[in-house]
């Protein structure tokens, strides 16, 4: 094992596969010359060429829908969009074309496409530009979601994502990168769809993923300190979504909190709790809390902006909630 | 053009210039966060066009908006406060340095999302040519913004419709670290404006005069023929894209050699080579803006931070 950060992490994963594979590229604003805005492709340019590092012009239907072509006459683009907020400036090749096309005409091609896009707020961005809509695109069935939150699982995730064969969203958080974590000496993959027990305990559990999962190991840190232990599960992936570590976690707690950085309302912690309900009712001993965004557009000012956001203390305080 | 609206303009440019360079500081010093692109270097462009407008028109921009904001008459407290976050900014403090808006001065903005905002600057032209009037709109947005969709839809839409929108794209040669021939099938961003059948225009964008003339014209053509316009101002952004950016797409030399053609610099001489101004004048000029610059700052530092209730206000106008 090795200790990396989440940037070094998913740098090696474009890498080790970009070496493997000469189909795949990466095309994207600013992802050539200058290195990546988050400097992930720092060094790429000058390794593999304008030709397998493309800097796109600012248009983000091209790079998308490029990328879907291009991935349908067989080649295995990565297309990156600087944040992702400006997929809505795509929305219609995400939702309506990546997510479909296969579908629509009976299977006759594959879709081996990666968008990464990094999202998610606390940098005063102000509302256009940190936001954490996963769950939206969670919904559209044809597309699969995946959302890390340490440095290993970016690494085997994003190389299983490169060589899978359908449309595949990869989500970073905007404030992670500089996150630390032990990742496996040489090749390895993580399955896509395949939740996580990231932390074993067996008072409460907590469901969660991205930057949540970082939150919320401090907030099980907390806990422990007052004797009570949480159980982690980390979602990894939105889209399929693997229930299965989830609730046999919350058939032995019997309570359970969610924990997302985006909007409540309609999101990743109404589905987690509409499932423990259908699927796990008889050992519900608790209504289960989702710990969220609040329901605004993130404002610039540093001290809204933080109100507006879930905060350790409200892991905590929920999973206390829980507990009473 | 007065000599006192001369120096005005000239006093304006500085203003913009000293407001960006204690900004920076403050930046470097922790106080403003976010993202924060300056405008330095490209004064003469907002300042001669906002000069040639009239005060019903209606001007928006890009995220790169405090030298618009300054131009429009929002106050150098108020552009100081917005950069701080403080309750007494332009908005609130909730928008910061890419949203500044005073729509009472017909300042509708920075935005954020890179050429969003052309199609709603042709909204406000339907607005207007619904309502009848012959207000014109300003748009103003980068080379970049040339090259998604939004701009190509705008432009077809305004002159399908006769809008009353002057297009106005300030090319400073670079959308973030692209140049523009690496983004654009044309680098002279103006022939896109022939595709649409629209009439177009290209103006020194260091020379304030330069710009004032081109952009009156344009404005008169707009008003008079109930047509939009496309006027290409070529200019050069002195410092990255926004703090923190690395550059390493250009040379220092490149830098250097625009920093010869300094808007600030270009006018300096244009006003004293025509005996417009005596240097004593302009020295006073740059004199009082160091004041209000400092007393700016004074007041975004002094002023209060937002209240935790303004979270949840403005979501919408029925609460
Ligand atoms: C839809 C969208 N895509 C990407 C971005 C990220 N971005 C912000 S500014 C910028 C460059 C814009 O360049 P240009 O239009 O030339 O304006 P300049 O910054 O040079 O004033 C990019 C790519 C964005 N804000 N919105
Ligand atoms: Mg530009």
């Amino acid at each position: 094992m090795t200790k990396i950060t989440m940037r070094e992490a998913i740098s090696q994963a474009l890498m080790e596969e970009m070496d493997r594979d000469p189909a795949v590229f990466i095309m994207g604003e600013e992802v050539g010359v200058w290195g990546g805005t988050y400097a992930v492709t720092k060094g790429f340019f000058d390794k593999y060429g304008a030709d397998r590092v493309k800097d796109t012009p600012i248009a983000e239907n091209a790079i998308i829908g490029g990328a879907i072509g291009a991935a349908m006459v067989g080649q295995r683009p990565i297309a990156e969009l600087m944040t992702i907020n400006f997929a809505f400036s795509a929305m219609d090749y995400i939702v309506n074309q990546a997510a479909k096309l296969r579908y629509m005409f009976g299977g006759q091609f594959m879709l081996p496409l990666v968008i990464r896009a990094v999202g998610g707020g606390g940098r005063q961005l102000g509302a256009t530009h940190s936001q954490t809509p996963d769950a939206i695109f969670a919904h559209f069935p044809g597309l699969k979601v995946v959302s890390p939150g340490t440095p290993e699982d970016a690494k085997g995730l994003l190389k299983s994502a490169i060589r899978s064969n359908d449309p595949i969203l990869f989500i970073e958080h905007a404030t992670m990168y500089q996150v630390r974590g032990e990742v496996p000496d040489g090749e390895y993959l993580i399955p896509i769809g395949k939740s996580k027990v990231q932390r074993p305990g067996k008072d409460l559990t907590i469901v969660t993923y991205c930057k949540g999962l970082e939150l919320s190991m401090k907030a099980a840190d907390e806990l422990a300190k007052e004797g009570i232990e949480a159980e982690i599960v980390d979602l990894r992936t939105l889209r399929p979504l693997d229930m299965e570590p989830v609730l046999e976690s919350f058939k032995k707690t019997n309570r359970a909190i969610v924990v997302e950085e985006g909007w409540k309302s309609y999101g990743v912690g109404s589905e987690i709790v509409s499932r423990i309900y259908e699927e796990a009712f008889d050992y519900v001993d608790a209504p289960i809390i989702r710990v969220a965004q609040k329901e605004v557009p993130l404002p610039y000012n540093r001290t809204l902006e933080q109100a507006a956001l879930p905060q350790v203390h409200d892991i905590v305080a929920a999973a206390k909630e829980v507990l009473k | 053009m007065k000599k006192e609206q001369l120096l005005d303009l000239y006093h304006q440019m500085v203003l913009i210039r000293r407001v960006e360079e204690r900004g920076a500081e403050l930046y470097q010093a922790g106080k403003i966060g976010g993202f924060m692109h300056l405008y330095i270097g490209q004064e003469a462009v907002s300042t001669g066009l906002i000069a040639a407008r009239e005060p019903r028109d209606r001007v928006i921009t890009a995220y790169r908006d405090h030298g618009v904001a300054l131009n429009c008459g929002l106050s150098a407290d108020s552009v100081m406060a917005e950069l701080l976050g403080k309750a007494t900014g332009t908005s609130k403090g909730k928008g910061g340095s890419m949203h500044m808006a005073d729509t009472e001065k017909n300042m509708w903005g920075g935005h954020a999302i890179v050429g969003g905002h052309l199609p709603i600057a042709a909204g406000f032209a339907v607005g207007d040519q619904y309502a009848k009037n012959d207000n014109v709109t300003i748009c103003m947005f980068g080379d970049g913004a040339t090259n998604i969709g939004y701009f190509h839809e705008a432009l077809n839409l305004a002159k399908t419709w006769g809008l009353r929108v002057l297009w106005v794209c300030e090319n400073n040669q670079y959308g973030m670290g692209t140049a523009v021939k690496r983004a654009s099938a044309v680098d002279e961003i103006r022939q896109k404006a022939e595709g649409y059948g629209m009439k177009n225009a290209e103006v020194d964008g260091m020379d304030v005069m330069k710009v004032y003339e081109a952009s009156k014209a344009a404005i008169d053509y707009v008003r008079r023929e109930g047509q939009p316009y496309l006027l290409e101002i070529n200019t050069y952004r002195f410092r990255g894209h926004s703090m923190g950016d690395p550059e390493r797409y250009r040379k220092s030399e490149e830098v250097k050699k625009w920093q010869e053609s300094d808007p600030i610099g270009i006018f300096n001489k244009y006003l004293l080579e025509k005996k417009i101004a005596t240097r004593k004048a302009l020295d006073e000029i740059e004199a009082r803006v160091e004041e209000e610059v400092a007393k700016a700052v004074e007041f975004a530092e002094t002023s209060p931070e937002p209240a935790l209730s303004e979270l949840f206000a403005d979501i919408y106008a029925d609460n």
